[in-house]
């Protein structure tokens, strides 16, 4: 019913255009009818994408709901949209997400209203843009264009050390991407002329050039991701960032690294990634475990949140070079996982930040005599942080743990510690802040979370269980793409 | 011996253009009416365009005995030009009427600049090439020192004149060993006599040196940059303007009619050369700039640096880096002229918009303004879906294909380091707050309109690039059949 519409068109386009109404409307003025301006630009911006799933094939892993047009013929570039099951749900997870954005920055931003809800809408668009590409140029100019929303959401919107944080994040993201596109012009020629990602993968490379376009994709796609060493940018980012910007931050744009992985690394230089695995699982451990003790330490939620998503995805990058369906399907349930749980835990922090204007865990104290609706939530995702059974936090990490058991059972060992760390620092920062007596006159005088903090959290606490009870209809969708994922990855390329 | 009256229609759009540059000099002490010189300027700048496209053929046709040209890269270019100095007369206007400066002499001068660039991008001959060159400098000094009670701008000619004569001999001394190697100063019998094999290799050497530090020079690039700073700066702003966009057209059609047209056979010779003066622009200018506080100033190591991408796509010696460069050349203008015309425009009131500082908040002040100034940074630092993105890549492209893969990573990696002060444009329009002091803008309606329409351009043309790079291909196409 849907073929033709273009619906990957649509969960691009509707947002951004929602965005560029809302930016037409002007000034401060008429802030309210920018806000519902907005959420209906959101809410429409994630119906377009409900067909995606419903009307998915779980059975084959072709690319579905494919869309071809010429672009730029001269360079043979196209605009070429598609998903399988593994692209698929981000879509879904991002515009899902930019509803609560939208809805977590009601009130909270009083300044440029027009420009901060264009902002996340328009973003939200190019990423959608950035899962639904199978061209070359266009993935990378939705790539690096969202970089210009959540720039200046972090610039303008941000906390006192706003402009470091977002040149730095946008620097580093930059240099990363820079180096892709050198990349992506080496494949343009050497798959004789053709920016289409499908065709790469079916291009034979020695190892050598392999080696040298692993190095350039996994500097890409590790600073988004983002991996030990090349992190440093995600707490600074983190904590400047307003609620909003957090959330998206943490919830899809990490995502997009990982996804890049997948696209990029494993099918189109295949035996690079086996050559190499020893680095990712390497610098994933290190993610898991060293920066799990970081996050312990921390005195800030926010950057706290931040140390424990770096963990989090080191889970996932990890699953994905165990090159096993356990490890690729676990790391990909994580992704979905984290961007319900990590977005949660921001807008957690945004709704203590809100009333006492302060990040710092001594801060605090007691909160749930004061905000007892609010302790309920928030002790719902600290669980689901820490990866508690029946929490959509265990399924990913369980899975990738036992995915490692059957390849090496020191790399599942370090993994499992995230059990342990992970519970430590969640559960300590929130013992800090909610439980005890009440610590200070500000802590007193807060008031419960009203009806929208009530529903967004509440959506998200639906979607955390949900997922955590049964992840089946996640798995499913996945099933295919992966099995053919791994098929094509066991398949050398060395061309000789 | 019977003498064959040359055949004028290729050469129509300069005689016209000359015509009524000397006609609007005697209007202007005849009628002392301002606006008259304005609009007969722009009428001028429309004539030719309309001229341009009308005698335009597809084949190549040259005249005056093979020494002028006219072929699609030249129509195109020429078209680009005019385009560029309208535009850049039309953001003048109350920028110079504030200042005094609205006067015959600017509109004379600008037209004078803009033959002296028909010229060169015609020019099939040495010493037509020299001459346009010669035209155009000659203009561009008096227009620097149109504002005689202004020291700065006074030094500033006065730099621009003696470095500008300079880079003249070199390119004169060049000239005349190529000449003494070949017999010839035409570019076409040039080429043909390389071809065919010369005996002396350290002359042909020499010469290509001192004729490619001679385009260096006139293009600006490293390490024979230095007067862009201190002439961008000294200028007034409007002048600045003039002299950062149409002339780097002509710079390139200038490179191109030299390099390709005449001593291709050496290329070998100055492929090298080229590639030495691309990174070190790139690497001189990107890092320079960086330390700025004056716009104008970190605009102009902008400019070198971007002058340094144009060099790689020339420097790939194939059909496909000459494309690019010259869609490369076409999108530079396009920011430069949007990006300068923003300075010009908000310098009013007195106020000279020169400084970081003076762009602090313009969020604040004027949300679309600030807009436009982001988008033409984020174009200029090659971020999509920006013109100035596809520019990159397709000089890229063409490097990567023609085996410079190291070239296309320096150039990525200088880029990087570009993306930073670009960025801090954006940071000092968004992040920053307004100065208190700050004057209110009085809108002009038409300049804004075309402002917003130079900006809306750069947007439009990164996300739907294909008619432009079309018609580079098309015009390299027919020209180098």
């Amino acid at each position: 019913m849907f073929e033709g519409i273009g619906l990957i068109s649509l969960a691009i386009w509707v947002p951004i255009v929602a965005g560029l109404l809302i930016l037409a409307t002007g000034g401060d003025k008429n802030a309210d009818g920018q806000r519902t301006l907005a959420l209906v630009g959101a809410v429409l911006g994630f119906l377009v994408t409900v067909p995606l799933w419903t009307g998915f094939d779980k059975t084959t892993s072709a690319m579905q709901f494919t869309e071809l047009a010429e672009w730029v013929p001269l360079f043979n570039i196209h605009y070429r949209l598609g998903v399988d099951g593994i692209s698929m749900p981000f879509i879904l997870l991002n515009s899902f997400t930019t509803i609560l954005v939208v809805l977590a920055g009601w009130e909270v931003i009083k300044d440029k209203v027009a420009q901060y809800m264009a902002a996340f809408l328009i973003q939200s668009g190019l990423i959608n843009g950035v899962f639904g590409a199978l061209d070359g140029v266009l993935f990378y100019v939705f790539f690096e264009a969202m970089l210009i929303p959540l720039y200046l959401i972090i610039g303008i919107w941000g906390g006192p050390n706003r402009v470091y944080a977002a040149i730095k994040f946008f620097l580093y993201t930059l240099l990363g991407s820079l180096l892709m596109l050198v990349a992506l012009l080496y494949l343009f020629f050497q798959s004789g002329g053709s920016f289409e990602i499908l065709a790469w993968h079916k291009v034979p490379l020695a190892m050598t050039a392999q080696i040298l376009l692993f190095v350039a994709f996994f500097f890409a796609f590790a600073v988004k991701v983002p991996m030990w060493p090349v992190h440093t940018w995600l707490p600074d980012a983190h904590v400047e960032a307003p609620t909003g910007g957090s959330v998206v931050l943490a919830a899809i744009t990490l995502k997009v690294g990982a996804y890049g992985f997948l696209r990029f690394i494993l099918p189109i230089v295949p035996d690079a990634a086996h050559e190499l695995t020893w680095l990712v699982v390497t610098l994933s451990l290190i993610a898991v475990v060293y920066i799990g003790l970081v996050a312990l330490v921390q005195s800030d939620m926010k950057k706290l949140i931040a140390y424990s998503s770096i963990a989090h995805m080191g889970f996932v990058t990890l699953g994905f070079f165990l090159f096993n369906p356990l490890g690729i399907e676990g790391g990909l349930i994580q992704m979905i996982s984290h961007g319900f749980i990590s977005a949660a835990m921001f807008l957690c922090v945004g709704v203590m930040y809100d009333r006492v204007h302060s990040r710092q865990i001594a801060d605090y104290g007691g909160v749930a005599n004061t905000m007892p609706r609010f302790a309920a939530f928030f002790m719902l995702f600290a669980m689901a942080n820490a990866g508690l059974p029946a929490t959509s936090g265990f399924v990913g990490e369980f899975m990738v743990i036992l995915g490692a058991v059957q390849v090496n059972f020191w790399w599942a060992f370090l993994a499992a510690t995230t059990l342990i760390f992970g519970a430590a620092y969640t559960l300590w920062m929130y013992k800090r802040v909610v439980f005890g007596p009440i610590a200070n006159q500000h802590v007193a005088e807060l008031g419960d979370i009203n009806s929208r903090e009530f529903l967004v959290l509440g959506l998200l606490a639906l979607c955390v269980l949900g997922m955590g009870l049964y992840p089946l209809p996640f798995t499913e969708v996945m099933h295919a793409s992966v099995n053919n994922l791994l098929e094509h990855v066991a398949h050398s390329k060395l061309a000789y | 011996m019977n003498f064959t009256p040359p055949d004028l229609l290729p050469a129509l759009p300069e005689i016209f253009v000359l015509g009524m540059a000397c006609l609007i000099l005697l209007l202007d002490v005849l009628v002392k009416s301002r606006p008259l010189g304005y609009l007969l300027t722009l009428l001028t700048l429309l004539g030719a365009a309309l001229i341009t496209v009308f005698t335009s053929v597809p084949q190549v046709q040259t005249t005056f005995g093979g020494q002028f040209v006219d072929d699609a890269m030249s129509d195109v270019l020429k078209l680009m030009s005019y385009l560029a100095a309208m535009t850049a007369v039309v953001y003048s206007r109350n920028y110079l009427a504030e200042r005094g400066l609205f006067r015959g002499e600017y509109f004379v001068l600008s037209l004078f600049a803009v033959l002296g660039m028909m010229v060169m991008i015609s020019a099939n001959h040495f010493l037509v090439l020299y001459v346009g060159l010669e035209l155009l400098s000659l203009s561009l000094y008096a227009m620097v020192a149109l504002r005689r009670d202004s020291r700065q701008a006074t030094e500033a000619a006065m730099k621009y004149f003696v470095l500008g004569a300079l880079a003249s001999g070199l390119l004169l001394y060049g000239m005349s060993m190529l000449y003494g190697l070949t017999g010839t100063l035409s570019l076409p019998e040039m080429a043909a006599t390389l071809n065919a094999g010369v005996s002396d290799k350290v002359i042909l050497a020499f010469g290509v040196v001192f004729v490619v530090a001679g385009l260096g020079f006139k293009l600006g690039v490293a390490p024979f940059h230095m007067w862009v700073p201190d002439i961008y700066q000294g200028a007034p702003s409007a002048v600045t303007l003039f002299i950062s966009t149409a002339p780097k057209l002509a710079a390139f059609a200038f490179a191109m009619r030299l390099l390709v047209d005449g001593l291709h056979p050496a290329v070998g010779d100055w492929q090298g050369m080229l590639a030495i003066m691309a990174v070190l622009s790139l690497a001189v200018g990107n890092l320079a700039a960086i330390m700025q506080t004056n716009i104008k100033r970190m605009l102009a190591y902008s400019t070198i640096s971007h002058m340094g991408f144009l060099l790689l796509g020339i420097l790939s010696g194939t059909f496909a880096g000459y494309s690019a460069a010259m869609f490369y050349a076409i999108a530079y203008v396009l920011m430069s002229l949007g990006s300068f015309g923003l300075v010009v425009y908000l310098s009013q009131s007195g106020l000279e918009a020169e400084h970081l500082d003076d762009f602090k908040g313009l969020n604040s002040r004027h949300p679309w303004l600030a807009a436009l100034m982001a988008i033409l940074m984020f174009s200029m630092a090659g971020i999509p879906p920006f013109v100035g993105f596809y520019a990159k890549l397709s000089v890229l492209q063409a490097l990567v294909g023609a085996g410079f893969l190291w070239l296309a990573v320096v150039a990525v990696l200088f880029s990087l380091i570009g993306a930073f002060y670009y960025l801090r444009v954006v940071k000092i329009l968004y992040f920053d707050a307004p100065k208190a002091d700050a004057p209110a803008l009085t809108p002009a309606s038409d300049i804004q309109a075309l402002l917003s329409a130079n900006g809306v351009a750069v947007l439009v043309l990164g996300i739907l690039p294909q008619p432009l790079i079309t018609l580079c291909v098309y015009a390299m196409q027919m020209t180098l059949q």
